[in-house]
């Protein structure tokens, strides 16, 4: 690969590239483009780890939105079911 | 089927209760998400998921195992909400799901940003993001903010994020269960995720 051929990514288009970058879903040439800045730029490194940060807590959050009452009458929906 | 599913369905199909419950806690939110795609309001995505398990026991007789029980029952709580949205004489928003809006959403505000024309350095940070501390990413009030913006964000996205990082879904079975293409999948995920850390950015900055 010519230098001229592989232009460097900016900030502003590492940003749009994150998610993809994650997901492994960028193709060789873009994936070895987004490392290359993030090995020499630290805010950018300070920013996918924000987004990583972001997924490991949406990832620790239980969502209970069961209520009491809904619980209570799937419950007897499923006895009934049983004892049909 | 993977085994513990086998094992999931024959304690159903006999009738265990705590089979039926744990199946419930485990399914219950993200197929209220699912549904408010579709019908938008809360509290009616709220009755479809509870029709939904209704119709899971009504057809778990005849459910052979040919899906896993997890597609089954988001499929059953997809056309329920369809169904439900039309009866409310809502339009389904299929553009919203099958293509995301294609009005750009930056992931991070473009004002942030040195201007293209920059002599030096184009497109690179001009408002920098600062390192959030460890201590307070553990902090449960973090975790409400985070449930607080995950709620705010449109039907589509919020439902995209709930299902692959709440649930630890993979991707293959978000587009399956919300019939999108692995592309808007992951647009969806992106903005969803961005809007999602813009948040969180500015709860920690305040």
């Amino acid at each position: 690969m010519s230098e001229a051929t592989v232009e460097a990514l900016s900030c502003q288009e590492l940003v749009e590239l994150v998610t993809a970058y994650l997901e492994r879903a960028l193709t060789a040439e873009d994936h070895a483009r987004f490392e290359e800045h993030l090995a020499t730029c630290g805010t950018c490194e300070v920013y996918l780890e924000q987004m990583r940060a972001t997924i490991r807590l949406a990832g620790e959050m239980t969502v209970e939105d069961l209520s009491p009452e809904a619980e209570r009458e799937l419950l007897s929906a499923f006895r009934s079911w049983r004892g049909r | 089927m993977a085994t513990t599913e086998v094992q999931e369905l024959e304690a159903l199909r006999s009738g265990g209760e705590e089979a039926f419950l744990g199946l419930v806690r485990r399914h219950h939110a993200a197929m209220v998400r699912v549904a408010q795609i579709y019908v938008s309001r809360r509290d009616i995505a709220e009755e479809v998921a509870q029709e939904a398990w209704l119709g899971a026991l009504r057809g778990l007789d005849r459910f052979e195992g040919r899906s896993s029980l997890k597609t089954w029952l988001f499929r059953i709580v997809t056309n329920l909400a369809k169904t439900r949205a039309v009866r409310e004489g809502r339009t389904i928003p299929f553009s919203a799901l099958r293509a995301p809006d294609t009005v750009p959403e930056p992931a991070v505000e473009p004002e942030r940003f040195r201007p293209s024309d920059d002599p030096r350095w184009p497109g690179h940070w001009a408002s920098k993001p600062t390192e959030w501390p460890e201590h307070r990413l553990l902090e449960s009030e973090s975790l409400a903010r985070i449930h607080e913006a995950i709620d705010a964000l449109p039907d589509s996205q919020r439902a995209v994020i709930s299902l692959r990082d709440i649930e630890g879904w993979s991707a293959d079975e978000v587009c399956n269960a919300l019939e999108l293409s692995e592309t808007n999948q992951r647009v969806l995920l992106h903005r969803a995720r961005s809007k999602v850390r813009a948040a969180m950015e500015r709860y920690f900055d305040e």
